[in-house]
């Protein structure tokens, strides 16, 4: 058994409610994240699924370091990354990455995808590795993107492609692990499976390991390895996708599996069957 | 005026809403057919831009003011185009009514639910006391399952959830008794354990009431659970139209084709998602004009 | 609800009484010896100390600053013995130039500030209410630029230039008002009355641009809320939707604004009443600062902080009925 990449134990969060506080009076408190732990592997992918409201995504961003925890620790390679100041936080965001659901909202409109994807580093005060430019066309075609329109604005993108500029962008600093946060959601359904495949492929290349979020099931069985499933703030199932999906412990998960909607099987059978005999029998 | 041939719930023909663009005239929805029976459920499929919901507002002669609408909208024999703006108005809510996507924004948030329920139903039922009215609202609210409907009814949208919020649109919309509900992505905002329970509850509307449906997705899942005949509709044109089954079986159209092979599936052995390849000019998904189209 | 608003009246104190310290602060750090301006020309070290005496300005800051706050609520004494003065309860001093009380200058002027705040405000909702809906129902159409650009020119203006300009046109050139002069309501209603007509104009032209702006945005975003969208698919009547789903959505927020704008003013318009010569609270803190008649300012700043206060709970206060998503969260 190896080491775990990303470790989060007992991790708590909790927010004032707005109105509550007074002069001298603390706020009342709602708790988002209610005692979450997880740890993932190099290489392999943890979803987190669950409903609006679960704390899947303050949990998310309670593990990158883009919140503070109330309580609980996360550690990256045995090191404890809770405290981490301002200064020391910079080498953590080179290790982790996210990308976000809104890829348009996520990318600054007045900068190019040369600019954008390059400002990681320049954050960081690092140089960037054989010059801006050719930089960035590599980045780009790793994500699929054609290296030519580096020095187009976010605008002059589909969703699909926008969506790819924030993993690149991601990338850019060549961390191992990435933050998933809702990022094929807001995609069409022929734009998100490319979205997919595109991360699964860079998991194999790279040995990328990831955290995804996601309130689709449907998608995360498609790219998860272990799956836990969140609900008020807690972890109520955690284990391997398959055994999750095909034979779920906790009630919440059952009800939630039993209420995605789905296609018939025997109808994709019959559909399945009908494309290989039209694709063998070619006319 | 009268019905032409047969009696149908809804008969459009050539449908075709046009934006005048600086560049030219652009076509949010072409020369679309659309048939529907009383009592049936048609899907109608589509990814962002595929123009379903400019379609669903056409219809009900909604559409922006800067569009055009051109071709034929007849709800039982009666042509909606072309009709003078007040005969239209008492169609729209009594005959068609419709169930929008958001729910929390499509309330208003200044009137409780029992108000807004109530105006609906007023404006169509002229002499009708504010008690009558009342009593309309709180067996819309009950029909639709909102437990303690004389006390909810006088609740403010926000004080509701998602799913309830969505079953006081549906029980507006189902308050004049229509013949035909348009319901566009009416579960695409809920979670899913709701959206399932959403579902149900269309279904179990169209079982009791008779009424018609038309619902918009972009949710393959959703339209095969429960409509009957299916339109796949995409860059404003129809591509493919059937019976559930056949389009879910045989898919005659490439990009319905290619649709269903991205769909993921939860029940599904795990493998390549089957994309459609680069450079096959089937799925838009290459660098489009800033503007877009039309919301 | 009472607990809501007790929450905030104690709060609204707590902000009073910072004003408080943070203006006896900075006046007690920057302006010269009051005593040395109150005892005037034939002065010796012997009055001087004296006056210090009765003022309390021989005591240590905090005392100083207790004894007038104390004072606003409870009344104090100044001095003692036969030349002791007993300054009733909202005791805010004296002037160092005329010696009335400060309380007193404050009411018989409030009034006068009152009547110019009344005016503006009515003409200001009346003009930006109007402006904005016909901007907005207008929108992209020659009237909707015409009045947009108004707006930018008429809120680019200074007060004191446009007082002048009005002046000048209204009663020099056209000769339409005449000559302000000061009078009595009761003795000559009329003249009365136009003396207010330019002030009320300077200071509602600026409001009013802002109130067309705030206006036009708010119905023009509202009118694009689904749940207008709603209402039309539900078969209203426009004129219902225009009134119950857009109006009032749309117009909540100016309510806001106003409450602060109005509060803000009613303690007096500084420029506008200097300009006009009216002798309203706005003029009195000119008159004072100029001659660094400490009380006064005080005394002023005070009112302010007072009616800014308070017009906040009031505005917070009518937020509640209007919008029940505040109502029920509180």
């Amino acid at each position: 058994m190896s080491e775990p990449l990303l470790r989060a134990t007992n991790l708590v969060k909790e927010f004032p409610i707005m109105g509550t506080g007074g002069l001298l009076r603390r706020p009342a408190t709602f708790r988002a994240v209610d005692d979450v732990s997880f740890e993932i592997r190099a290489g392999e992918t943890l979803a987190l699924v669950g409903e609006s409201g679960s704390g899947k995504s303050t949990t998310a961003r309670l593990a990158a370091r883009l919140l503070d925890v109330t309580s609980g620790t996360v550690e990256l390679d045995g090191e404890d990354v809770t405290g981490l100041g301002r200064s020391e936080l910079r080498r953590f965001r080179s290790e982790v990455q996210v990308v976000f659901q809104d890829p348009f909202s996520s990318l600054n409109p007045r900068h190019t995808v040369e600019r954008i994807v390059t400002a990681p580093l320049t954050y960081q005060q690092r140089t960037v590795p054989g010059g801006a430019r050719a930089f960035t066309r590599s980045l780009m075609e790793r994500v699929g993107l054609d290296p030519d329109h580096s020095q187009k604005y976010p605008a002059q993108f589909s969703g699909g492609q926008a969506q790819r500029i924030g993993i690149a962008r991601a990338l850019a600093v060549g961390p191992r692990v990435v933050v998933c946060d809702e990022a094929v959601s807001a995609l069409d359904v022929s734009v998100q499976a490319q979205v997919i495949n595109l991360l699964r492929d860079l998991q194999r290349e790279e040995g990328l390991t990831y955290l995804f979020i996601a309130h689709d099931l449907a998608v995360v069985r498609q790219i998860a390895t272990r799956v836990a499933v969140m609900t008020q703030g807690q972890i109520v199932e955690e284990g391997d996708r398959d055994s999750v999906f095909g034979a779920p412990r906790h009630e919440y998960t059952r009800k939630l599996l039993d209420a995605v909607p789905r296609i018939r099987p025997e109808w994709e059978r019959q559909r399945r069957a009908n494309a290989a005999r039209s694709a063998g029998a070619p006319a | 005026m009268t019905a032409t041939t047969s009696d149908a719930l809804l008969e459009v023909r050539d449908l075709t809403v046009t934006f005048q663009t600086p560049r030219g005239p652009l076509d949010a929805v072409r020369s679309l057919d659309l048939d529907l029976e009383p009592g049936g459920a048609l899907g109608i499929v589509g990814e962002s831009g595929s123009g379903k919901s400019m379609t669903s507002l056409a219809i009900m002669g909604l559409q922006p003011r800067a569009a055009r609408r051109t071709g034929s909208v007849r709800l039982l024999g009666r042509e909606l185009v072309g009709m003078s703006e007040p005969d239209l108005r008492r169609v729209r809510g009594d005959r068609v009514a419709m169930v929008f996507q958001d729910p929390l924004s499509s309330l208003n948030p200044y009137y409780t639910v029992g108000l807004q329920i109530e105006e609906a139903y007023r404006a169509h039922r002229p002499g009708v006391t504010r008690r009558e009215a009342r009593r309309v609202a709180v067996e819309a609210l009950e029909r639709v399952h909102i437990r303690d409907a004389a006390r909810r009814v006088n609740h403010y949208p926000h004080q509701f959830s998602g799913g309830m919020r969505q079953r006081v649109m549906i029980a507006m919309a189902l308050s004049t008794e229509p013949e035909l509900l348009i319901a566009d992505e009416p579960t695409t905002a809920l979670d899913v354990t709701v959206q399932a329970q959403i579902l149900d509850l269309l279904q179990e509307i169209r079982r009791e009431t008779g009424t018609g449906l038309v619902l918009i997705t972009h949710d393959l899942a959703v339209v095969s659970e429960i409509t009957d005949h299916i339109v796949v509709m995409k860059d404003g044109v129809c591509v493919e139209r059937g019976p559930v089954e056949r389009i879910f079986t045989r898919p005659q159209h490439p990009y319905t084709r290619a649709l269903l092979d991205a769909v993921p599936r939860i029940d599904d052995e795990i493998g390549e998602l089957r994309a459609v390849t680069p450079g096959s000019a089937v799925v838009p998904d290459q660098v489009v004009p800033t503007n877009g189209g039309p919301a | 609800m009472p607990r809501f608003l007790l929450s905030r009246v104690t709060s609204g104190l707590g902000v009073l009484l910072l004003v408080c310290l943070f203006t006896y602060l900075v006046f007690f750090a920057l302006s010269p010896d009051p005593a040395v301006q109150i005892c005037g020309k034939n002065c010796t070290p012997e009055l001087i100390d004296q006056i210090r005496g009765n003022l309390g300005l021989d005591q240590p800051f905090w005392t100083q600053f207790v004894q007038f706050v104390v004072g606003i609520f409870a009344g104090r004494t100044y001095g003692e013995g036969v030349s002791a003065v007993d300054c009733a309860a909202p005791c805010l001093g004296y002037s160092f130039q005329s010696s009335q009380a400060v309380w007193d200058m404050i009411v018989q002027r409030l009034p006068v500030s009152a009547t110019v705040a009344v005016g503006a405000a009515v003409l200001w909702l009346l003009a930006g209410l109007a402006g904005g809906l016909l901007s907005a129902v207008k929108e992209g159409t020659f009237a909707d630029r015409f009045i947009t650009g108004l707006t930018l020119t008429s809120m680019s203006i200074p007060n004191y230039v446009l007082a002048l300009v009005l002046q000048y046109v209204l009663v020099v050139k056209l000769q339409w008002l005449p000559f302000p002069q000061a009078v009595p309501f009761a003795d000559d209603p009329v003249q009365w009355f136009l003396n207010f007509v330019m002030p009320w104009m300077v200071l509602a032209i600026g409001y009013a641009a802002a109130y067309t702006r705030l206006t036009r945005a708010n119905v023009l975003d509202v009118l694009r809320e689904n749940y207008v969208r709603t209402a039309f698919a539900k078969g209203l009547p426009p004129s219902l939707v225009w009134r119950r789903h857009a109006l009032r959505p749309a117009l909540t927020p100016v309510v806001t604004i106003f409450g602060m704008d109005f509060a803000g003013l009613l303690g007096g318009a500084l420029i506008t009443e200097t300009v006009f010569g009216i002798n309203g609270v706005g003029k009195m803190a000119a008159d004072s600062i100029a001659r660094n008649d400490q009380p006064v300012i005080m005394g002023v700043t005070l009112l302010a902080g007072f009616l800014v206060v308070v017009g906040n709970i009031v505005v917070d206060v009518v937020y509640t009925t209007i919008d029940p998503r505040v109502r029920v969260n509180a």
